[in-house]
C-alpha cells in the first residue's frame, strides 16, 4: 500500500519538477494577487492590516484552484489515468497520492512564502505565525476538496470555469475560519485563535477521509 | 471463462451492436474484426468495465464483472489506443509505475530485462517523448512481458510497430495463449498462432 502511494507521489513530483513552470505559476500568481491590493487601495497601515488576512486567503483559494485543472487532465490525455483506474490497488489511495503531490507543489510553497506576504500588510509577528499555520492546515483541505471538482469536470469543455463555480462555494468555510484566525491573532490575542484551528483541523480530517474516495468515484464516472 | 451475453452498446443515439453473444475459454485468441466505427473499441472498453453497455452481461469466470470489481482488474490487462505512458518519464520509470499499479514487486533488473526483450536496449533511460511512435508503443507493450494477468485486452496493438516488433508481439501473444491465457484484440491484420485456437468475431456485418 505504502509502496503504491510512494510510487505515484514520486512519479507526480518527478513529472512536475521536469516541467518546472507548473510549480512556479501558482506561487507567482499568489504573490502577484496579494501584491496588487496595496497598490490599489494605498499603503495606509490600518486599512492594510484589516484587509490582509482576507486578501491572503482569497489569493490562496484562487492560486490553489489555478492548478487544479491539471491534477487529472494530463493523465487523462495520455491514457495513464485509464490504467490507474484499471488497477486492483485501492484507487482512493492512488488519488490521495496525487492530491498529496499537488499540495506539495501548490499549497506548501504558499505557506513558505507567507511571511514575505505578511510584511506587505504590516502584520505582527504573531499574526504571521498564525497565518502560516492556518495555511498549513487549510491548503490541504483546498487540494482535497478541489480534487473532487477536478475529477467531476474532467474532460468537459469549459471545465475550468465549471470547476471554479463548483468548488469555490465549498471553499468558503476554510476562507472564513482561516482569515478569521489571522484577524483574531492580529487584533485580540493568539490564544483566542484556538477554536479556529480546531475547526480547520476538523475540516482537514473529514476531507482527508472522504475526498479521496469521492474523487476516485467521480473519476470512474468521468471516464465512461 | 469470459462470457458476453446479449450485449448491446450505443454511442449517443447510434446503435453499435446488439444481442452479441461470445464465449471465450482459456488458451484462446479472440480476434475482433469490423470496419471503422463498428464498435470494436467500445466492445473492448466494455469488456474492461470502462464503458457501461446498454443491455446485457459480461461475466468473468461466471460472475458479472461489475460485481467482481478489483478482483477482475487483477486478472485483466488492458492496452488501449493511448499508450498510457508519460513523455517526461524514461522507459524504466514508466514501466516501474505501470508494474506497481499491476501490483507486481519487481527489481530494477527485471524492468531493464523486459525493455531489452521488447527491443529498447539503449533507450531505457531516455525520456519517452524523445522516442519515435513505434518505440513509445514498445515501451507501453513492455508490460506484456512482465504481466501475469490471464486476460489481455489489446486495442490495435500492432499499429506503428515495425516488422520485428510485430513478430515479437505475435510471439508474446502466442506464448500467452499457449500458457492458457485469453487474448482479445482488434487489428486489421491476421495474427498467426502456432498453438491454441483463434476465434473471430465480426462486428457490423
Amino acid at each position: 500500500m505504502l509502496r503504491l502511494f510512494w510510487c505515484i507521489l514520486s512519479r507526480d513530483l518527478t513529472l512536475a519538477l521536469r516541467r518546472g513552470t507548473d510549480v512556479l505559476t501558482s506561487l507567482f500568481f499568489f504573490v502577484i494577487v496579494v501584491s496588487l491590493f496595496p497598490l490599489g487601495v494605498g499603503t495606509e497601515r490600518e486599512v492594510l492590516q484589516t484587509l490582509g488576512p482576507g486578501v491572503v486567503w482569497v489569493a490562496a483559494l484562487l492560486a490553489s484552484m489555478l492548478a487544479l485543472e491539471r491534477l487529472f487532465a494530463a493523465d487523462h490525455v495520455d491514457g495513464t489515468l485509464e490504467q490507474m483506474l484499471l488497477t486492483d490497488q485501492p484507487r482512493a489511495l492512488l488519488v490521495l497520492a496525487k492530491i498529496t503531490a499537488h499540495w506539495l507543489l501548490t499549497g506548501l510553497p504558499l505557506v513558505l512564502i507567507a511571511p514575505l506576504v505578511g510584511m506587505q500588510y504590516h502584520l505582527t509577528g504573531a499574526a504571521v505565525g498564525v497565518m502560516m499555520l492556518t495555511l498549513l492546515i487549510g491548503t490541504p483541505v483546498l487540494s482535497l476538496l478541489g480534487a473532487i471538482g477536478a475529477a467531476l469536470t474532467l474532460g468537459l469543455r469549459g471545465g475550468g470555469i465549471l470547476l471554479a463555480l463548483l468548488i469555490l462555494p465549498l471553499y468558503i468555510p476554510v476562507l472564513v475560519y482561516g482569515a478569521g484566525a489571522i484577524d483574531v491573532a492580529a487584533t485580540v490575542s493568539v490564544a483566542d485563535t484556538r477554536p479556529y484551528f480546531e475547526l480547520l483541523g476538523a475540516f482537514l480530517l473529514v476531507t482527508l477521509v472522504f475526498a479521496p474516495v469521492a474523487a476516485a468515484a467521480a473519476l470512474k464516472i468521468s471516464l465512461e | 471463462m469470459l462470457e458476453v451475453v446479449q450485449l448491446e452498446c450505443r454511442r449517443g443515439d447510434r446503435l453499435l451492436f446488439s444481442a452479441l453473444d461470445v464465449e471465450v475459454g482459456g488458451g484462446t485468441l479472440l480476434h475482433v474484426r469490423g470496419r471503422n466505427g463498428s464498435g470494436k473499441t467500445t466492445l473492448l472498453r466494455a469488456l474492461c468495465g470502462l464503458f457501461t453497455p446498454e443491455r446485457g452481461k459480461i461475466r468473468w469466470r461466471g460472475t458479472p464483472i461489475a460485481e467482481l470489481g478489483d478482483e477482475y482488474h487483477r486478472d485483466l490487462l488492458y492496452f488501449g489506443h493511448l499508450n498510457g505512458i508519460k513523455g517526461d518519464l524514461t522507459g524504466v520509470e514508466n514501466l516501474r509505475v505501470t508494474t506497481t499499479l499491476d501490483g507486481e514487486r519487481l527489481d530494477e533488473q527485471a524492468l531493464w530485462a523486459a525493455l531489452a526483450r521488447i527491443g529498447l536496449q539503449g533507450f531505457e533511460d531516455l525520456p519517452t517523448r524523445m522516442l519515435s511512435q513505434g518505440q513509445k508503443k514498445r515501451v507501453a507493450l513492455a508490460r506484456l512481458v512482465l504481466s501475469r494477468a490471464p486476460l489481455w485486452v489489446l486495442d490495435e496493438p500492432f499499429t506503428a510497430l515495425d516488422t520485428a516488433a510485430v513478430a515479437l508481439l505475435e510471439t508474446l501473444i502466442a506464448e500467452h495463449v499457449a500458457g492458457g491465457g485469453i487474448v482479445v484484440l482488434t487489428t486489421h491484420q491476421d495474427v498467426p498462432l502456432t498453438s491454441g485456437q483463434v476465434a473471430r468475431l465480426d462486428l457490423g456485418s
